[in-house]
């Protein structure tokens, strides 16, 4: 391993939740850094103001989008995920959610999310692998809820932009009951 | 006093209306309680979530933790997790492979039987019996095909007895895989409800709203489902007595005539299932399992098996709920189970194309109740057309109340009795 990494490590009882093993770049690539806010706090945005055109128009065509449930390095091919999308099952909740009668978000969720604690991590492949904390506020008929993740994302340029290959989002409280996650996390 | 308490009931409950604060009133959940989770079978888990001895899974009866035990003898037990000597927990995993539970309190340490092993110090206890200090159990387990249930007293019906005709859809469910067994070992997703469990419940079996409620969904993917419960449907709800309901397709899918029309698919694009089906039951009665499908009943209280997946339906308090909620795999049958999950995952939990919209229509029902006038639900639709099938189970429109009138009617002789 070079100098300038460092594996994620922790307590044993907690490995599920701090995804160990991850390999943290120390390397400081400033431009590519402040690309790689960019776009995820416009990916941010996106969600918040429910555009979810432009949302959508950020996946590349192999995209996965994956919310585990019961920890964070589940296997989603034999557990149980809250979402486990793959691009047409994002493009299927992206139709249910215009068709205006997903009543879950009937009136739409009312949002802002905070997205920081940005650490580039190393990639097995081209695409640039990027971690980081949200929290998100919500207010819907309900009431007032705040959620937590840590979100994992690969990154892709393709044309000269940067589109999302892969974002896994683990909740905090992922193993907990939660209540209806209905908007886009 | 009795005669009082038997008016009360009758009151609250009548033909085809229900009074809204059996939704809301914490003194009457506090009865159901007692009078339900603590007096009749309940389910727990199934055996295929602890396949290995000394694994255990944290479970629930009504709001109490109960810990799911394969004890060192390879028996399930149901044991209470409360160490005897102060109620501290002797056990806070939520699931695990260990042959002992000690509480961290006072080191006490009990066998994955519930025996008593030994506590710290034991010089400070002299005479004491301490066969007579294990820990609690449920008064009484029952396995039927591998789902465990459990109830708090010694006395009432046998499982069996309880389940009645609900056997055969549990049965049905079995049938639908090749080697006669399902298993739970995919986890829960769990969904926080804030609504009445009766509000769950009663969703389960209502074949009026999927049309409503999940009409986003159904408009945008290729779905069936919506033709079963149309006005012109030939599906019916059923009810088996004892609070158990269920919407039967069969006759649809009959009509259809088509293997596994029922799951949106085709014989031809699950071979390798379809060949160990034919194999496990001979082509003729294998051909009739994979045209009827997997049942949709709900097992009163808390068992909600919906074709492909099992809901546990746990009650928190009057005015929430949790829904646990999975996929149900075929054992030994890779090629059907993954789309049984794909597709699990994409109708339920708190994400679900499905369930998020239900539980929407729980928690506004719920927060409706605060409006109270009218005093009562109404519950009357097919009063008209209920019929008896052949077994003598009543039998209605898929789009009736029946069901819910039939878990009321259940729920209505157990609360009146002292």
């Amino acid at each position: 391993m070079a100098a300038e990494e460092t594996v994620i490590d922790g307590p044993d009882i907690l490995k599920e939740w701090v995804g160990k093993g991850r390999v943290f770049s120390k390397s400081f690539d400033q431009e590519l850094y402040h690309e790689v806010q960019q776009f995820v706090f416009r990916e941010a945005r996106l969600q918040d103001i429910h555009d979810y055109d432009a949302w959508e128009d950020l996946w590349t065509d192999d995209a996965i989008y994956w919310v585990p449930a019961n920890g964070t390095d589940t296997d989603p091919e034999r557990d149980m995920s809250l979402i486990y999308d793959n691009r047409s099952r994002i493009s299927l909740r992206i139709r249910q959610l215009k068709t205006g009668r997903r009543h879950s978000q009937t009136p739409p969720s009312q949002l802002a999310r905070v997205i920081s604690n940005f650490e580039l991590i190393k990639s097995d492949n081209n695409d640039i692998k990027v971690m980081c904390n949200a929290q998100i506020f919500e207010t819907n008929l309900r009431g007032d809820t705040m959620w937590a993740s840590r979100t994992e994302y690969s990154l892709r340029h393709i044309n000269g932009e940067l589109k999302m290959a892969y974002k896994k989002v683990v909740l905090i409280n992922n193993n907990k009951p939660i209540f209806t996650l209905s908007f886009l996390v | 006093m009795e005669q009082y308490a038997h008016s009360k009931w009758k009151k609250l409950i009548q033909p085809g209306l229900v009074h809204g604060s059996l939704y809301y009133d914490e003194e009457i959940f506090k009865e159901e309680v007692e009078k339900i989770w603590f007096r009749t079978w309940v389910y727990v888990g199934h055996v295929s979530e602890v396949p290995n001895v000394n694994d255990f899974v944290t479970k629930t009866i009504g709001p109490m933790p109960v810990l799911m035990v394969r004890d060192r003898n390879n028996e399930i037990q149901l044991l209470l997790n409360r160490c005897p000597h102060r109620g501290n927990a002797v056990c806070v995993q939520e699931k695990g492979n260990r042959a002992r539970f000690t509480c961290p309190y006072h080191s006490w340490t009990f066998s994955n039987t519930g025996d008593l092993i030994n506590y710290a110090f034991p010089d400070g206890y002299q005479g004491t019996d301490k066969s007579k200090l294990g820990l609690a159990k449920v008064a009484r387990i029952a396995i039927y095909r591998g789902f465990v249930f459990g109830c708090m007293t010694e006395e009432g019906p046998t499982l069996e007895e309880h389940l009645g005709g609900a056997k055969r859809a549990i049965d049905q469910l079995c049938d639908n895989s090749p080697t006669g067994e399902i298993e739970i070992s995919a986890g829960f997703l769990r969904h926080r409800t804030r609504a009445n469990w009766k509000f769950i419940l009663e969703n389960e079996c209502d074949g009026y709203h999927p049309g409503f409620v999940h009409s986003s969904i159904f408009s945008v993917a290729d779905s069936a489902i919506g033709s079963l419960y149309g006005s012109d449907a030939v599906a019916v709800t059923r009810s088996f007595g004892n609070g158990h309901t269920e919407v039967d397709p069969r006759p649809e899918f009959r009509r259809r005539d088509e293997p596994l029309s029922w799951f949106g698919t085709s014989a031809d694009r699950l071979p390798d299932y379809t060949r160990q089906m034919n194999e496990a039951y001979g082509e003729e009665r294998a051909r009739q399992i994979m045209i009827d499908g997997a049942p949709h009943v709900m097992i009163f209280p808390n068992l909600f098996i919906a074709e492909i997946q099992i809901f546990v339906i746990q009650p928190v308090s009057a005015n929430e709920s949790i829904q646990h909620s999975t996929a149900i795999q075929f054992k030994g049958a890779p090629d059907i189970n993954r789309r049984l999950r794909q597709q699990t995952m994409g109708s339920v939990g708190p994400a679900g194309f499905l369930l998020a919209d239900d539980t929407e229509m729980y928690e506004r029902n719920q927060r409706g109740l605060e409006i109270r006038n009218p005093e009562y639900l109404y519950l009357k639709r097919g009063e008209h057309r209920e019929r008896r099938d052949e077994d003598g189970f009543l039998i209605g429109h898929s789009t009736d109340d029946l069901p819910s009138r039939e878990i009321w009617r259940h729920y209505l002789s157990i609360m009146e009795a002292q």
